[in-house]
């Protein structure tokens, strides 16, 4: 419940931050960025984390926020969870990130976790990292040399691991705008204040009373979010009939090897995922059964 | 070693300045350096919402926040619910309504359906289950917790008889049928 | 001067509660609230091995640490902190390690503590925990309880077995049946079938705290505990320090669910490191090692057999039992299998019955009471059973019950397990439910379902239930070799002003006593409910007491603080009497006064207590004091027995099992406060729910807590949960002048069965027989996947 003592900055600039982590890094100390700490704390007060430094990024203005960039938008990466479910931006133009981020853990948490927190925290359980990825959004990254750009399916590498180098800040994600797609977020939990067992992310786009398009990203099917791209295949062409989709999403854990925990084993869990896939693009295409 | 920084807080209406060790939970500051130990800690990974508190007038777990982090900025405590000696509509709501038996978990409770009702002044009660997600209870089934919170939302004025209304909850009940 | 009209009694009103007020504004008082003049805090050094050898233990790094005053290890304290109590050797032969609050050679499951920091702040114990070293010689674990039976592996290097005991009852034995195997050879049907009770941690909200203050004449615990009188007495036998020497106080306690009934090593140590440091010292858990070290509850084996007629009339039950004490044997540990060998019969009048009971140790934390502290397990089993019956004789699950249920005139009824059950009425309880329910209506949309190939199943889940509450008169605690009696202390003292002040054994921890007794009180003395006040949980005010646990209190306790009121009564007679210039005989007591019969003049309570007080004015002898005290032991367990209902629906796709409509409808005999009755109900339901469907202490095959913080641990919130519709029904008690039953446990007890039953209803055409609790979604889905490669059974 008592962390280890370590020392707090608070820069108020990108600029400030990272000179910071470079005098951490140059100094040899273990150095930890706090966005909304709801991931970070727990694992510090358990102290499975240890940092020397811990560097505040809550000062910083301007990394909260959504801004409408015309085709895309950009979400600052120390807004809020709640922010994220409630901006009408995102509500418009890319709500099934809006969606995933009002199942995030509880409402008190929503309220301190960030979006940018949570993707470079990367939990193969959080919700954020899928459906990002199904909607190949761009991670906006600054470092000792400047400001970079990662695509979505590059930014994800490993267990807890992104391409945030050391020394470096995620500083927001730009998604380009779905205008006239449906999507969904279908997260499988025991009880509500649960991180996934699976869920799955999806967005349709419908031409003629059949589906043209589709993205799916799988949440805790494997170390990093997956996006299921042969059943997106799959679904191209799909009819608007439950078993037709049910057949596109009959193979989507293909390939996919998740764990097994007191949630479930692997084998339920692929078996979930298909369930949870028909059952996202269902909703998706607004033809929701009784279990939305 | 870690040096110790000073925050301004402004908590339940007065002004704070202290010099706390950066690892200090905010939790902590508020109980054993403040002396608000109607703030309660029920575990240690943000599961149980006992520690709820509001930070600028949003609900957060102070167990899950730095000292540090709460510098310049505005906390409400379970202690700074009540008004000139009135006790605020939740808190009234959840005596009557039978809403606490131990009471620890209360105080988070009450605080985040206070931030619950600020969001969604009209919650159905699915509403306001998800919206205590947050917030566990071992004593109260929850039934009356969302009872009381419900009766505020719906403006209901207690009278000071004493005498509960659950008796009529309970001929509700009955006939709610499926719920 | 008149006698005051008659007022509606207080007893049946559903009275706010007076502890409210301190709880909803945050001025509570829990443990940890408290900061005394230069307190200082402690840390526990945990083992992480289930199972170890302790070589050696090093704490100059931590006593080198910034803060640190003081590390000590289970060596260093061997010589005074003595060994952790049971209280109920269940058998003579009963083994037990010992069990040092710190351990000194061997630790026997993960979570003992092995060396305690002593430091300014609870952050610099914290830190130099880190800085102990400890070396340990890892030894072969046994986590599996059955495997445990075997003996193949021992939980404890001292003992040669891991069995503690066996207990065994057999209704032929007793005298109080037929014999079980004769019974069942002679049985149409035979159902067989093994049943496990998962285990469980009963998860009170406020992690358990002390505090110990060493100076001034005695030694001051505050403490989060349900018994601190027992806690006391426990607490002097173990410590050798004189009763009189300690007061134990219980503030504000953040529920306890058997949980805080306990004597526990962080009681006994924090104790020792404020005599040694000659200053207050604080202990507070984490969630994490409440979770690992605070009591378990549950786990247990079931092996089963029941008989019947193809009538359907049941002959007799056999039960074999395997109970999993953990590594150790706390309190009353090894008698929790003992409260559920009365129960299994249930309110069933069959002729047979064999229980029999093996305790025994496994490298996990030692399990103890939790809600309903062996009854849950008993119901559980013969209500699962009772559905297995059904569906092998082809009867509906109600009609089964019916004909095997003792009906509401054959009471009152001795037991196959030698109760006598005082009074009941299972019919009036069943049809309630069974209209609130719409039973038929469900049973419909249930075909309708099965026909269709309804991807949504329907399950109508049942449990009647009973069970045996007020612990307990004490004669009969003697005879099951408990240490102690049963019986409940209380106090009325009436002060000069007309207020009263009750003191009571019963020591609560959120059921709202202080409400209750004043309502008791308030009827028996014509005394305003606010001017009452409910004194309890420090055992310098309650001298005498043995706290609230096994829905006892107003059963039990209740009715100490009656005989006390009514003692108040008749001492007040005398000098009501005297002042009034009348003979006693003449006088009456109602509505607060005496009044002189067939006459206008009276008196009432208020001024003879003033006048007590002045003493100017007493009848020659009569001392100047109404205050009295009463000690009530029951002459009987009362019974409390219900019926629960629910419909449950099983997503066949992912396994998810959820509650649509939970109807239960209890009687628990006559009823003080509506409100609090049903609050307990509720609350029961929910940890009951919760043991059905989401709660499992989990280990690994090296003895790690798996579920170990509220992330695994899964205490469900209020989403998980359903809106209950429960009602009631009324048969008085005979055992107690109330007619009260006790309704702490109800909930719990009744609610597993229903929501297991239901769910298997749900899934059983398909081929499902059995899930093991929590009936978790991939449980669910395995044992369908299972059924439908196995091409389903029945």
């Amino acid at each position: 419940m008592i962390p280890s003592a370590f020392d707090y900055a608070a820069p108020t600039t990108v600029e400030e931050a990272l000179s910071l982590l470079a005098g951490a890094d140059s100094a040899g100390d273990e150095v930890k960025l706090l966005a909304g700490g709801q991931s970070l704390i727990p694992v510090m007060k358990l102290r499975m984390a240890d940092p020397s430094l811990v560097v505040d990024l809550g000062r910083i203005p301007g990394l909260s926020g959504i801004t409408d960039d015309g085709a895309s938008l950009t979400i600052g990466a120390m807004t809020p969870h709640h922010t994220v479910a409630t901006d009408s931006l995102v509500l418009a133009h890319a709500p099934l990130i809006a969606q995933a981020a009002q199942t995030v853990a509880d409402p008190q948490v929503r309220h301190r976790g960030t979006i940018g927190g949570a993707l470079v925290h990367a939990d193969p359980a959080g919700d954020m990292p899928a459906p990002v990825l199904a909607l190949d959004a761009v991670f906006n990254i600054s470092g000792p040399n400047g400001s970079r750009s990662v695509a979505a399916a590059d930014f994800f590498q490993g267990y807890f691991t992104t391409a945030v180098e050391e020394g470096e800040i995620l500083t927001g994600i730009t998604v380009p705008k779905y205008g006239g797609w449906g999507s969904h977020y279908e997260k499988f939990t025991r009880v509500a204040q649960q991180w996934s067992i699976v869920a799955v992310a999806a967005a349709v786009r419908l031409e003629g009373g059949t589906i043209a398009e589709a993205r799916l990203g799988l949440t805790n099917m494997s170390s990093v979010p997956l996006r299921a791209t042969a059943t997106e295949a799959a679904l191209a062409g799909c009819e608007l009939r439950e078993d037709a989709i049910a057949a596109a999403c009959a193979n989507v854990a293909d390939g996919t090897e998740p764990a097994s925990d007191l949630n479930g084993d692997s084998a339920y869990r692929r078996h979930l995922a298909t369930v949870l896939a028909k059952r996202a693009v269902l909703a998706a295409v607004g033809l929701s059964g009784r279990k939305g | 070693m870690a040096s110790s920084k000073s925050i301004h807080v402004e908590v339940d209406g007065a002004a704070y300045t202290d010099d706390v060790e950066p690892r200090l939970l905010l939790v902590q500051y508020l109980r054993e350096r403040l002396g608000k130990t109607g703030t309660l800690i029920g575990c240690d990974t943000t599961n149980c919402g006992a520690c709820t508190v509001h930070l600028d007038g949003e609900s957060v777990k102070s167990c899950t926040m730095f000292a540090v982090q709460a510098d310049g900025r505005k906390v409400t405590t379970i202690e700074g619910m009540a008004q000139n000696g009135k006790l605020a509509p939740l808190q009234e709501a959840f005596h009557q309504c039978h809403a606490l038996q131990c009471g620890f978990c209360t105080p988070g409770m009450i605080m985040q359906s206070a931030s619950l009702l600020k969001e969604n002044p009209n919650p159905t009660e699915t509403e306001i289950r998800e919206g205590l997600e947050g917030n566990l209870c071992r004593c109260t089934g929850y039934q009356n917790i969302v009872a009381a919170v419900k009766s505020v939302a719906d403006g209901v004025e207690y009278g000071d008889s004493g005498v509960s209304v659950a008796e009529s909850l309970v001929e509700d009940a009955e006939s709610a049928g499926v719920s | 001067m008149t006698a005051t009209a008659t007022s509606k009694p207080e007893v049946g009103t559903a009275r706010l509660r007076k502890e409210d007020a301190h709880l909803v504004t945050g001025r509570s008082r829990f443990t940890d609230n408290m900061v005394l003049p230069g307190m200082l805090h402690l840390a526990m050094v945990r083992s992480p091995f289930a199972h170890a050898r302790i070589l050696s233990v090093d704490t100059a790094a931590a006593k080198g640490s910034p803060g640190v005053l003081d590390v000590f290890t289970g060596a260093d304290v061997a010589a005074e902190q003595g060994s952790l109590p049971n209280a109920w050797p269940i058998t003579p032969d009963q083994k037990a390690p010992a069990h040092p609050a710190v351990a000194v050679d061997e630790v026997a499951f993960a979570g003992e503590i092995v060396a305690v920091i002593v430091a300014r702040s609870a952050a610099a114990a914290r830190d130099a925990v880190e800085l102990v070293d400890v070396d340990y010689e890892e030894l072969p674990v046994v986590m599996d309880l059955e495997e445990a039976y075997t003996d193949k592996v021992l939980a404890h290097t001292s003992l040669e077995s891991n069995k503690s005991a066996t207990w065994v009852f057999d209704s032929a034995q007793a005298g109080t049946g037929t014999d079980v195997d004769a019974e069942l050879a002679a049985s149409d049907v035979v159902v067989e079938r093994t049943m496990y009770q998962q285990r469980l941690i009963p998860a009170f909200m406020e992690p358990r705290s002390t505090v110990v203050d060493p100076t001034g004449q005695q030694i001051t615990m505050w403490s989060a505990t349900q018994i601190p009188h027992i806690l006391r007495l426990m607490l002097a036998l173990t410590l050798g320090i004189p009763e009189s020497k300690l007061r134990v106080v219980a503030p504000d306690v953040g529920g306890g669910f058997g949980g805080k009934l306990q004597v526990t090593p962080e009681e006994v140590i924090t104790v020792l490191a404020a005599r040694r440091m000659g200053k207050p010292v604080k202990y507070t858990e984490t969630r994490s090692e409440s979770l690992q070290a605070a009591h378990h509850g549950r786990a247990q084996v079931q092996r089963l057999r029941l008989g019947a007629t193809k009538e359907g009339i049941v002959t007799g039950l056999h039960v074999d039992l395997l109970a999993d004490m953990g590594a150790y044997l706390g309190l009353v540990t090894s008698g929790v299998p003992i409260l559920g060998a009365f129960m299994y019969n249930s309110i069933y009048k069959f002729p047979s019955y064999r229980f029999e009971c093996h305790n025994v140790f496994t490298n996990k934390a030692w399990t103890d009471a939790y809600r309903g502290a062996g009854r849950p397990e008993a119901t559980f089993a013969i209500e699962r059973m009772m559905d297995e019956l059904a569906v092998e004789l082809g009867m509906d699950p109600l009609e089964l019950r019916e004909k095997n249920w003792i009906k509401h005139e054959e009471f009152p009824f001795t037991t196959v397990a030698g109760l006598e059950y005082d009074t009941g009425n299972y019919e009036a309880a069943t049809q309630k439910a069974v209209e609130l329910f719409d039973y038929d209506g469900f049973r419909a949309e249930q075909k309708r379902r099965r026909d269709s190939g309804d991807t949504l199943q329907l399950g109508i889940g049942i449990s009647t239930f009973t069970e045996m509450c007020g612990l307990a008169p004490s004669r009969v605690l003697g005879s099951l070799s408990y240490g102690a009696g049963g019986w409940e202390h209380a106090q009325v003292r009436m002060l000069p002003t007309g207020h009263v002040e009750v003191v009571t054994g019963s020591s609560a921890h959120g059921q709202g006593h202080e409400t209750a007794w004043s309502q008791l009180v308030a009827d028996r003395l014509g005394v305003p409910f606010e001017n009452i006040e409910v004194l309890h949980g420090d055992t310098q005010v309650s001298q005498r007491g043995l706290d609230t646990y096994g829905s006892r209190s107003l059963s039990v306790g209740g009715m100490a603080v009656l005989a006390a009121a009514d003692k108040v009564i008749e001492k007040a007679k005398v000098i009501a009497a005297h002042l009034m210039e009348a003979s006693e005989e003449d006088l009456e007591f109602a509505n607060g006064s005496f009044t002189v019969k067939g006459t206008d003049q009276s008196t009432a309570l208020g001024e003879v207590a003033l006048a007590v007080f002045a003493a100017h004015n007493l009848p020659d002898g009569v001392e100047p004091n109404l205050d009295s005290e009463a000690t009530f032991d029951p002459v009987n367990f009362s019974y409390p027995h219900g019926t629960h209902l629910a419909a449950m629906e099983v997503d066949t796709e992912t396994g998810e099992a959820r509650i649509l409509k939970y109807v239960c409808v209890d009687d628990v005999g006559v009823v003080v406060n509506p409100m609090l009755v049903e609050g307990q109900v509720h609350g029961g339901l929910a940890q009951g729910i919760a043991q059905a469907l989401y709660e499992e202490a989990v280990y690994d095959d090296a003895g790690t807590l798996v579920s170990g913080s509220f992330v695994d641990y899964l205490v469900p919130s209020a989403p998980d949960l359903p809106h209950y519709i429960t009602a009631r029904t009324e048969t008085p008690a005979t055992s107690n002048q109330l007619g009260a039953k006790g309704v702490g446990e109800a909930g719990t007890i009744a609610s597993t069965p229903a929501i297991v039953n239901g769910v298997i209803d749900a899934v059983r055409h398909l081929g499902v027989k059995d899930i093991k609790m929590p009936c978790t979604p991939a449980r669910v889905w395995h044992a369908l996947q299972e059924a439908k490669t196995t091409g389903g059974v029945q």
